[in-house]
Order: C-alpha cells, then sequence, then structure tokens
C-alpha cells in the first residue's frame, strides 16, 4: 500500500514539473517572437548620434515589423547589424535608399565633397554627428537585410520619453 | 457554450503550436527547399531535366552558427541577397575575412575585408554570386546547410569542401 502511495506521489510530482517546463517553454518562446517580429527594447551609447541620442546610453523600442514589409524610408532611425563585425549593433539613421545619389562629406578623411550612388537593394546610413562616425562614408552603402529594426520609442532617459520624431 | 470553449482550445494549442515552431526554426534548425542548378551537383543535381523541380532537394540548416558568426571555408550557407532582401540564396563560402582570393577568370586576387565573406556556387556556370555583387557581410547569413532531408533517396550530409579542392577533383 504504502509503495502504490509512493508511486501516486511521485506521478503527481513529474505533472507538475512538466506543466512547470511547458509554461516556462511557452512563455521564452514568445519572448523570441515577439522580439524579433514586434518589438524589443535596445541600447544605444556612443557620440555617433548627437545630438539625438545621448552619449550615456539611451534605452530605445525598436519595431521589427516594419524591414520586414519594406517600410524603411529616408530619415528612419535604424539598427543595422555591423558590416564589418556581424556580432555587433549600430543605431544609425538611413539618408538613402536604393537609387538615390547621395553627396557626403568626411572631414576625417577629405576637406571636400563627394558622390556615391545607392545600388539595387542598399541603404546610405550615416551617423548624427558625422564628426565622430563609422557609417556608410566608411564601409559603403549597406544591404537591406541587414537592417533589424525601425527604432520609434525613447524610454530612457525619463526626460525625453516618448516617440522618436523621424 | 461548450463548442465555442472547443474552438477557444483549439485555438490556442494551434497559436502556441505555431510559435514555438517559429522559435526553434529561427534558434536551431529549419528545413528549406532549395530551387534552381547554382549547386549542382551538391544540391539539386538533376535540374534542367523534364522532373528537375518535383525533385527539388531540401535541406537541413542549423542556426548554431550564428550564435558566435563562426563559419570555416568550404561551408554552405543560406544568406539573404544583398541586391533583394526579400529573396534567400545558398552557395558555398569561398573565402573568409582576412584571407585573399583568387578570382577564376580575372587572375585577380582580391583581399575580403573583415566581417565579410565570398560565397560561390558549385556550378559557376550558372550562379549568381560573389563574382557579381562581390563579398557579402557575415550579418547577411542565416544559417549552414548539414544535410540532405528529402528526396529520401538524397539524404546524406552536404560535404564541407572548400571550392579549390572541388574543382581540382573534377580535372
Amino acid at each position: 500500500m504504502r509503495f502504490m502511495g509512493y508511486i501516486a506521489q511521485w506521478r503527481s510530482a513529474a505533472k507538475e514539473a512538466l506543466d512547470r517546463t511547458a509554461i516556462t517553454v511557452n512563455f521564452l518562446c514568445w519572448l523570441h517572437f515577439t522580439s524579433n517580429y514586434v518589438c524589443s527594447p535596445c541600447h544605444a551609447y556612443g557620440v555617433s548620434m548627437l545630438p539625438t541620442l545621448n552619449v550615456t546610453g539611451d534605452i530605445l523600442l525598436a519595431d521589427h515589423l516594419s524591414p520586414l514589409l519594406g517600410n524603411v524610408g529616408h530619415g528612419d532611425l535604424v539598427l543595422v547589424r555591423s558590416p564589418l563585425n556581424p556580432k555587433i549593433r549600430l543605431t544609425k539613421r538611413v539618408v538613402a535608399v536604393e537609387g538615390d545619389t547621395v553627396t557626403y562629406f568626411d572631414p576625417m578623411h577629405s576637406e571636400a565633397s563627394q558622390v556615391a550612388v545607392v545600388p539595387k537593394g542598399h541603404v546610405w546610413i550615416q551617423g548624427d554627428n558625422i564628426y565622430a562616425s563609422r557609417d556608410s562614408r566608411h564601409f559603403g552603402p549597406v544591404p537591406y537585410g541587414l537592417i533589424e529594426g525601425k527604432v520609434f520609442f525613447r524610454v530612457w532617459p525619463p526626460g525625453s520619453f516618448g516617440l522618436l520624431d523621424q | 457554450m461548450g463548442s465555442s470553449s472547443f474552438l477557444w482550445n483549439c485555438t490556442k494549442k494551434f497559436v502556441t503550436a505555431a510559435v514555438i515552431t517559429v522559435t526553434v526554426s529561427d534558434r536551431y534548425v529549419t528545413v528549406v527547399p532549395v530551387r534552381g542548378g547554382s549547386m549542382s551537383p551538391t544540391l539539386n543535381p538533376k535540374t534542367g531535366s523534364l522532373m528537375g523541380d518535383v525533385f527539388d532537394d531540401y535541406v537541413l540548416v542549423e542556426k548554431f552558427c550564428l550564435w558566435k558568426y563562426k563559419f570555416s571555408n568550404g561551408d554552405v550557407v543560406v544568406f539573404r541577397s544583398p541586391t533583394n532582401h526579400k529573396e534567400t540564396h545558398i552557395k558555398r563560402i569561398a573565402a573568409l575575412p582576412g584571407e585573399w582570393y583568387h578570382t577564376h577568370d580575372k587572375s585577380d586576387v582580391i583581399p575580403i575585408q573583415s566581417g565579410h565573406c565570398w560565397v560561390e556556387g558549385d556550378n559557376s556556370a550558372s550562379s549568381i554570386d560573389s563574382k557579381s555583387f562581390g563579398p557579402i557581410p557575415l550579418g547577411l547569413i542565416r544559417g549552414r546547410a548539414t544535410h540532405v532531408v528529402w528526396p529520401p533517396q538524397r539524404i546524406g550530409a552536404v560535404k564541407s569542401t572548400p571550392p579549390q579542392r572541388l574543382c581540382s577533383a573534377l580535372e
């Protein structure tokens, strides 16, 4: 009799463990889904986006649906996987899209302005602070497929909480 | 009342299954069909024949390589096309960052800049690859093809051969 009691106890414990695991897995999958297809927080720091974003690091919300729908255009702040190091992500502004002619000025390398044409399927990204930003002026136009999200909302610092004006 | 709760339960289960499938195929493994003969004879060896489309290969793509972006020469990778983000291509890595790539036709030597790689199809006659659009950023890579899983007579591992060796084996 005691043996049967143990079995029943063990079964209920196993069932509970299984239920908890299922809930956790489900939760993690939802987390993955929302952060990859809906929106996710991201942290941007550095001087390259002054004066739009602060040096100390802003917490932003990026929407991941717009790049999938092809809804990224001039002036949007985007989250881009760096073409030079795939492990890091950059926050920059889209200056030109495919087919556009860009006239840019790189104070670090030359005094004269240069002209480039953005090829098909690429975008031209630049930081707002042109004096301290490594962007398309350095590595050329980036493929649209590297865009991971469109930044639309600022969460931190609390003083500038709200939608980012494009 | 009973039927509406049954419907609700079914929807809930369906959505959960869909989300789990999306997560697994994004993070761990997925199966994709291969269209066209650019990777023949490794994949789709019979393209061009009458029944070519019916017997398209399906390959298993693992995504663990994306955690550290570590690839080796000769890996068959799936990546988003640099000219059209809606298209996905499958090609073989011919050169990795820091290497010098020797093109076949122009007898030119190109340095591969950091974060980029040179991709080429095994069937160089009918393949749109780095020869037309240049080196691609590693960030466009979506996974590494490891096995052919369909059709049944073609099940097996995809060999990771550097293209140079493949050429010399064919000659």
